[in-house]
């Protein structure tokens, strides 16, 4: 996967979502407010969020449900909502979770959504539907009432329904949710696959682990802001790299990294607690950032370790942790459970 | 997945969408068990009547709707009377489920934002949920008449028919005159379904939509009662719902057809550019 830069320089033609200055107002609250997202063609787009944070909103405002309080939305190079039908056809949905038609089947569900596309072709519409539900592992239900659906299968079915027709941007709005282990894997692997045929998909999830190991590129949104895009790579580069360490002699060790210049953080206060792999019964864990670069004289993991074990600190384990998406990515929304307002 | 589009030999064929999504929601429609229940309801009012007059030995001319002592001499009349039944509260109520549902219930279930990222089209969308609405006020109506002649052949004697304007036709031409009087029911429901369809772009709680249909129309009745509110009268939808009068003399008179088509025309105008209106510029946040 070549990974874009996406900034305001590039072409429009290489973006297959681009906004500019996109902001919804409901009353006196920004949900979205004054957003740039530049989502490269071909790239699996990661779009997170703490919950309240304007994501489905913007997802709303891109397919043209709600209407831009101001700023603008091109998708697939065109602008929207102007261009919304020759736009949309080539894009699939999930939008806030499925939804559909309890008393209708889960084929019925579908031929309904595809006949409401001016552009799919009726001659195909069966076909097209028993392919999408054979895609998702649903054919065995496809005559069931969707009443009688678990909500994974539903899920599966809204799935199922943004892969009716070959489509080149997909829009999937928490698509893992209400999954077990396997749909959840079945999906990253639909995602790739996707993605491997050439479709851009934009993911929007609050399931970090998920986004991070599934794309390529991520944006994320706090209090309807835009806080940080980029590639993945990058977004994670940007956060700190810190060291890890297992011993008994927690004082001891935190006095020499002192000495060295490094400020070392009881792991107790990092809310792992006692919970933290190995703690306990082997000592305590000490974190302590790791300030990137041989620069500033800091020392190098190695040295570090050598200076602990000459000064008689028990190391039982080390280890240098790279930040994580879920660091930066609290680091920018903020911690605890305060939905945003 | 291939990504680039390729206009294949089964590209989109211009100006057919629009009645595959009418045929797509026509089929809904009546795959909702609430519809059939609704239909049976209805088909109901003429059996019962049918039913009821059989039992009883003899009813008095005069009493109970109009056309009741008819029938037991001619059982067409039993689809006359459940239709002059059904008219004021059950015709209604049936065209308020079911055009107070179009555009609140997709947004109830959540569906109109798959419908409209289909993309449907919103101004489609609207006419297709109208049209569907439309389908349904001529079904209503018509199962009541054919219930009713049904009932009425089966438990009656079937004749010649006397009109109001003392010519009499035969059962076949009586039979037709009572579609005819169902066709001006359908028309007549028109208005009011144009009226609930606005309502419906209103609200994303489908019940609501419903019930505010239904009390319209029942205000526009009590509103026609009033002798207080003459001026009022010739512009309530509800009017001339009762005017099929003309439709038995012999030849027809068509002036109060025509009348009711205007007046219904006239609500489909008015609220049918409303919800339009309103339908285009909403934002979709069900």
């Amino acid at each position: 996967m070549t990974a874009l830069a996406p900034s305001a320089e590039l072409p429009s033609g290489e973006l297959s979502i681009e906004t500019r200055g996109l902001s919804k107002r409901f009353g006196r609250q920004m949900a979205v407010d004054g957003v740039d997202l530049a989502v490269p063609r071909g790239s699996v787009f990661g779009f997170l969020g703490p919950n309240g944070s304007g994501k489905t909103t913007t997802i709303r405002i891109m397919l043209g449900l709600a209407a831009a309080s101001s700023g603008s939305v091109r998708v697939l190079g065109e602008e929207m909502p102007r261009q919304l039908r020759s736009v949309l056809p080539r894009v699939g949905a999930l939008v806030e979770g499925p939804a559909f038609y309890p008393f209708l089947s889960g084929a019925a569900n579908l031929l309904r959504f595809d006949a409401a596309d001016p552009e799919a072709p009726a001659g195909t519409r069966r076909e097209r539907v028993r392919t999408a539900l054979e895609r998702v592992g649903l054919a065995h239900a496809a005559d069931k009432k969707v009443r009688a659906y678990s909500l994974g299968m539903k899920q599966r079915l809204g799935i199922a329904n943004a892969l009716l027709a070959p489509r080149e941007l997909l829009v999937l709005d928490e698509p893992t949710n209400g999954l077990d282990p396997q749909g959840t894997r079945e999906v990253r692997h639909l995602v790739r696959s996707l993605a491997a045929d050439g479709a851009t998909v934009f993911v929007s999830s609050h399931l970090l682990a998920e986004v991070e190991q599934i794309c390529t590129h991520a944006a994320i949104m706090s209090a309807g802001r835009l806080v940080a895009q980029g590639p993945l790579a990058e977004l994670r580069r940007a956060g700190q790299t810190r060291v890890r360490l297992l011993t008994p002699d927690p004082g001891h060790a935190a006095r020499v990294m002192a000495g060295l210049g490094l400020t070392a953080d009881g792991g107790t206060s990092r809310g792992g607690g006692a919970n933290d792999r190995g703690a306990g019964t082997w000592g305590e864990v000490l974190y302590a950032p790791l300030p990137a670069g041989p620069a500033a004289g800091s020392p190098s993991p190695e040295e570090l370790v050598a200076a602990l074990v000459a000064a008689d600190v028990r190391v039982r384990g080390f280890a240098v942790e790279q930040g994580s998406l879920e660091d930066r990515f609290v680091e920018l929304t903020g911690e605890g459970f305060d939905v945003a307002q | 997945m291939p990504g680039p589009q390729v206009p294949g030999p089964d590209a989109p064929r211009p100006g057919v969408p629009g009645l595959r999504l009418l045929g797509s929601e026509v089929g809904v429609l009546f795959r909702r068990r609430r519809t059939w229940a609704m239909l049976f309801a209805l088909a109901a009012i003429p059996v019962l009547i049918a039913v009821a007059v059989r039992l009883s030995s003899a009813v008095p001319a005069g009493r109970g709707p109009a056309f009741l002592d008819r029938i037991s001499q001619n059982g067409l009349f039993v689809g006359v009377t459940a239709m002059l039944v059904a008219v004021p509260l059950f015709l209604p109520l049936t065209i308020g489920v079911v055009a107070g549902d179009t555009v609140a219930g997709e947004a109830g279930l959540g569906t109109l934002r798959y419908l409209l990222a289909a993309p449907a089209g919103r101004a489609r969308l609207l006419g297709v949920k109208f049209a569907a609405a439309v389908v349904f006020a001529v079904a209503a109506p018509f199962t009541v008449a054919v219930v009713g002649a049904g009932t009425g052949a089966l438990l009656f004697p079937v004749g010649p028919v006397t009109l109001l304007s003392g010519d009499a036709i035969g059962a076949a031409e009586a039979f037709w005159r009572l579609l005819l009087i169902a066709a001006y029911l359908a028309l007549s429901l028109v208005g009011l379904s144009a009226v609930g369809l606005f309502i419906s772009t209103l609200t994303d709680v489908p019940v609501g939509a419903m019930a505010a249909t239904v009390v319209f129309a029942v205000v526009s009745q009590v509103a026609d009662a009033l002798p207080q509110l003459d001026w009022l009268h010739p512009w309530l939808f509800t009017h001339r719902w009762l005017d099929f009068a003309d439709l038995l003399r012999q030849p027809i008179v068509w002036d109060s057809f025509v009348a009711n088509a205007l007046l219904q025309g006239g609500y489909l105008a008015v609220f049918g550019a409303l919800a339009y209106a309103r339908f285009t510029t909403k934002d979709v946040l069900s």
